[in-house]
C-alpha cells in the first residue's frame, strides 16, 4: 500500500463518529463503599504486584510516597458527633481524560480497551500529567528506587521497575489483562469471560468491595453493579467520564 | 544630579563603542570570571547533582510536581519579552529615544530566552529525551502529542528564539561594518564574517530598513502569542485558580511589566559601567520607561483584582478555597509582597521627579522584579497546593538546590550578557547617529570595504 493510501485509510478509520469510544473491551471497576472497611489489604496487594518502591521515612514524610491505589480519610462532624470516612482512591481511567491531553510525548494515552496507560519508556517526565489529574493519583519517580537483597527476588517479572524520572500510575494491573486476553485467544474463545481477570487489589480485597470486569458485557458483574441506584462517580462535575464508580455508603440512622 | 552632557558627534559614538568592544580592563575580567565561577557553582553543579539523584532534589513532591523551576521558566520567557516586543513596537512608532536602547534591550531578549529553555531542561525528569518532544521523522513512527499545551509551548519559544535571533543579527550587521573597519587581526576577520559583505550602499540600507520592518512586524504577535502559550500550560488544566480565561493576557502584560522594569535595570548597569554610554542613555530613557511601567502596573493590577472577582463570582466551593489559600494561607506574605511590589511601589512613577532619578528607578525595578518572581511562584504554588480531593492537599517549599540554581540563572545571564557586550557593539550607531544634528562641515559617507 502506497503512503498515500495508507494515510487515507487512516483518515477516514479516525474520521469515523464515535471512533474515541469504540474499545474492544471496556474495563471498569465499582467500589462498594458500604463493604469497603478501609483495612488496605489493596494498598499492599498494589504494592506487592506492581513493583511499587517503598520510599522510606524521610521521603515518605517529604510527601513522595508512591500509592497506586490509597484509602483516603475524610473527618466529618465535630468531636462529639465526628465520623471517620474514607474513599478509596486510584487512577479512575477517565475516557476523558485530562492526562492525556497534555503529554507533549503522548506517553500517555487511551487503548483499545478503555485504560489510561502510561508507557514509562517513552514519559520524559514533565509531571503536567499529575496537575493536571483532579484525582492526583499519579506518582512521579523522584530518584531512583532499590530493593534491599533479597527483597529484589519478590519484584513481580511481568511489571517494569520504573526508574527516575518517570511518572506511574494504577494500570488496572494491565500486565494481568494481557494475560487473560492472550489465554482467551489461545483456547480459541474470542472474547475475556467475566471475572477471568482480576487486578491484585479487587482480588485480595476481604470484602469483595471491588468489583472489576468489562462493561460492554451487559451480564458482566461490573454491568450490574454500575446500575445500582447508589453508584455515583467521584468530581463527575468535572466531565472526566471516570471508569471507576463508587456505590455510596449507606449510612445507619442515628 | 548628572548634568545633561555635550552632545556627542559621529566621530564620539565610534569611538566609544568600539572601544567598549576593544579595550578590556581588568574589570571586565574579574565580572566575567566571578560570573562564570557562580554559573558552574551554583546552575550547573546542583544541576548535574540532580541528574545524577534525580528531581527528589528538588523540593517537590506530591501534589505540587511543578516548583520553582517552571515559575523560573516563565519568569525568564517573561523577561524576554520586552526587549525585542519594546523595540519593534517602538521602532514601527518611529520613536526616537529607542534607539540608544534597544541593542541590549533585544540582547536581553534572546538571553533570557535562552536560560529560559534551559530551565525547561532543567526542569524535566528525564531531560536527555526532550528530542522526543520536537516534531521530525524517526524510527519508532511516533509523533509528539500536537493537543498539549506544552508542544505548543516548544514550538513557540522556537519561533520567538529563532525570530529574535534574526532581527537582533540584521539590526547588527551596518554596526558590525563599522566595527569590521576600525579593528585588525582576529576581530577584523570575526566581524567580516558577521557584518556578510556589508559596504553601506543605497540599495542595501534599503533592503535592510525594508527587511527591518518587515521582521518587526513579525515579532509583535509572535511576542504576544509566546506568552500567552506559556499561560496555556496553566489555564488549559482544570486546576482550580489555574482555569482561567484571563491568564493569557495576564501572562503577555506581566511579561512586559517585568521585561520592562528588566531593561530599567541593565540600562542603568550600563550606563554605569560602560565607559562614555551616559551620554545615550539618559534621563529622557528612564523617562519614558518610567511612564511604561506605571502603565503596566496599572493593567497587571486590574488583571489581578479581575481574577480574585472570577475566583469568587464562580461560587465553587474549590474556587473559594484556592482564593482563600492564596490570600490567607501558608504563602499569603509572598502574595501581599508581590502586591506591595507590583501594584503599590510603581505607583511612584507618577512623579516625573522619580522617574529621572537614576538610583530609586535601579530598585524599583528590581522589586518589580522580585514581585514579578514571586507571582510565579505563587501561580505554580499556591494552586497546586489546593486542590479537589483535600487528602492531596500539601505544601511546597523550595529546596537548597533549587535556590541555587536560581542564583546561578542569573549569573548565567550575566555571563551571557558580558559576552555579548565584547562582540556586539551594544549601542546601535548607525541608529543613534540618526537621532544626532547633522554636522555642517562633513557628510557621512560610509566608508566601503574593509581597510585591509
Amino acid at each position: 500500500m502506497s503512503i498515500l493510501e495508507r494515510f487515507i485509510e487512516g483518515w477516514k478509520k479516525y474520521r469515523k463518529p464515535g471512533y474515541y469510544d469504540e474499545f474492544d473491551y471496556h474495563w471498569a471497576m465499582t467500589i462498594d463503599l458500604d463493604q469497603c472497611t478501609g483495612c488496605e489489604a489493596c494498598v499492599t496487594a498494589c504494592q506487592a504486584e506492581n513493583n511499587l518502591p517503598i520510599v522510606g521515612e524521610k521521603a515518605f514524610a517529604e510527601g513522595r510516597e508512591v500509592k497506586w491505589i490509597r484509602i483516603e480519610r475524610y473527618w466529618e462532624g465535630e468531636y462529639p458527633d465526628i465520623k471517620l470516612r474514607f474513599i478509596p482512591m486510584l487512577c479512575q481511567h477517565c475516557d476523558a481524560a485530562p492526562c492525556e491531553t497534555v503529554c507533549p510525548v503522548s506517553a500517555t494515552y487511551h487503548n483499545q480497551d478503555g485504560l489510561n496507560t502510561q508507557i514509562y519508556n517513552r514519559c520524559i517526565g514533565t509531571r503536567s500529567c499529575a496537575v493536571y489529574c483532579p484525582y492526583e493519583v499519579r506518582y512521579f519517580n523522584f530518584n531512583d528506587h532499590h530493593w534491599d537483597s533479597p527483597l529484589e527476588q519478590q519484584l513481580n517479572p511481568d511489571v517494569t521497575v520504573r526508574e527516575k524520572g518517570v511518572m506511574e500510575k494504577c494500570t488496572f494491573c494491565i500486565q494481568r489483562i494481557r494475560q487473560a486476553k492472550d489465554d482467551a485467544k489461545d483456547d480459541g474463545r474470542r472474547r475475556v469471560r467475566d471475572g477471568e481477570v482480576q487486578p491484585a487489589c479487587v482480588q485480595t480485597c476481604p470484602t469483595q468491595a471491588l468489583v472489576f470486569g468489562d462493561r460492554k458485557d451487559p451480564e458482566s458483574q461490573v454491568s450490574k453493579s454500575l446500575n445500582n441506584p447508589r453508584a455515583y462517580r467521584v468530581l463527575e462535575e468535572l466531565n472526566t467520564d471516570p471508569s471507576v464508580v463508587y456505590l455510596k455508603k449507606v449510612d445507619a440512622k442515628g | 544630579m548628572e548634568p545633561e552632557t555635550n552632545d556627542p558627534q559621529y566621530a564620539d559614538i565610534h569611538r566609544d563603542v568600539v572601544r567598549s568592544i576593544v579595550e578590556t580592563g581588568p574589570k571586565y575580567y574579574a565580572a566575567l570570571a566571578t560570573a562564570i565561577g557562580v554559573t558552574l557553582l551554583c546552575f550547573f553543579f546542583p544541576w548535574f547533582y540532580q541528574l545524577y539523584y534525580g528531581l527528589g532534589a528538588a523540593g517537590v513532591n506530591h501534589p505540587q510536581v511543578w516548583g520553582t523551576y517552571l515559575a523560573s521558566f516563565i519568569f525568564w520567557i517573561g523577561l524576554s519579552h520586552s526587549g525585542t516586543l519594546l523595540s519593534c513596537v517602538l521602532h514601527l512608532s518611529n520613536s526616537a529615544w529607542r534607539k540608544a536602547m534597544y541593542r541590549s534591550a533585544e540582547a536581553m531578549t534572546l538571553f533570557s530566552l535562552m536560560v529560559a529553555a534551559t530551565f525547561v531542561l532543567v526542569h524535566l525528569g528525564r531531560p536527555w529525551f526532550i528530542h522526543w518532544a520536537l516534531p521530525y521523522p524517526n524510527q519508532m513512527e511516533m509523533w509528539p502529542n500536537f493537543r498539549s499545551p506544552l508542544l505548543f509551548d516548544v514550538m513557540a519559544i522556537g519561533t520567538y528564539l529563532t525570530g529574535s535571533s534574526i532581527f537582533i543579527y540584521m539590526g547588527s550587521i551596518p554596526d558590525f561594518a563599522a566595527v569590521r573597519d576600525r579593528t585588525t587581526g582576529w576581530r577584523n576577520t570575526m566581524y567580516t564574517l558577521l557584518s556578510l559583505g556589508w559596504r553601506g550602499t543605497d540599495t542595501e540600507w534599503h533592503r535592510l530598513h525594508w527587511a527591518y520592518t518587515f521582521l518587526a512586524v513579525l515579532i509583535i504577535p509572535l511576542a504576544v502569542s509566546v506568552h500567552s502559550i506559556v499561560s496555556w500550560d496553566f489555564a488549559l488544566s482544570i486546576v482550580p485558580a489555574l482555569h482561567q480565561t484571563i491568564f493569557a493576557p495576564y501572562f503577555v502584560v506581566g511579561a512586559i511589566f517585568s521585561g520592562t522594569a528588566g531593561i530599567v535595570t541593565v540600562m542603568f548597569v550600563l550606563r554605569k559601567y560602560m565607559e562614555g554610554f551616559d551620554q545615550y542613555i539618559t534621563k529622557v530613557h528612564f523617562d519614558n520607561l518610567g511612564k511604561l511601567l506605571l502603565v503596566l502596573s496599572l493593567i497587571w493590577t486590574y488583571i489581578n483584582v479581575l481574577e480574585l472577582f472570577t475566583g469568587w463570582y464562580s461560587g465553587t466551593s474549590t474556587e473559594y478555597e484556592a482564593l482563600n489559600y492564596k490570600l490567607f494561607g501558608y504563602y499569603a506574605p509572598l502574595y501581599w509582597e508581590m502586591i506591595l511590589f507590583c501594584a503599590v511601589a510603581p505607583l511612584l512613577c507618577i512623579s516625573k521627579r522619580f522617574r529621572t532619578s537614576f538610583v530609586p528607578m535601579l530598585i524599583l525595578s528590581i522589586a518589580v522584579n522580585i514581585g514579578m518572581y514571586t507571582e510565579r511562584f505563587l501561580i505554580v504554588g499556591t494552586s497546586l497546593s489546593r486542590q479537589y480531593l483535600p487528602d492531596a492537599w500539601g505544601v511546597y517549599v523550595p529546596s537548597l538546590v533549587e535556590l541555587s540554581i536560581i542564583l546561578g540563572s542569573f549569573a548565567l545571564f550575566v555571563t551571557l550578557f558580558l559576552v555579548f557586550v565584547k562582540i556586539f557593539p551594544s549601542i546601535s550607531m548607525y541608529e543613534v547617529k540618526e537621532t544626532m544634528v547633522i554636522p555642517a562641515a562633513e557628510p557621512v559617507v560610509p566608508k566601503e570595504g574593509s581597510p585591509t
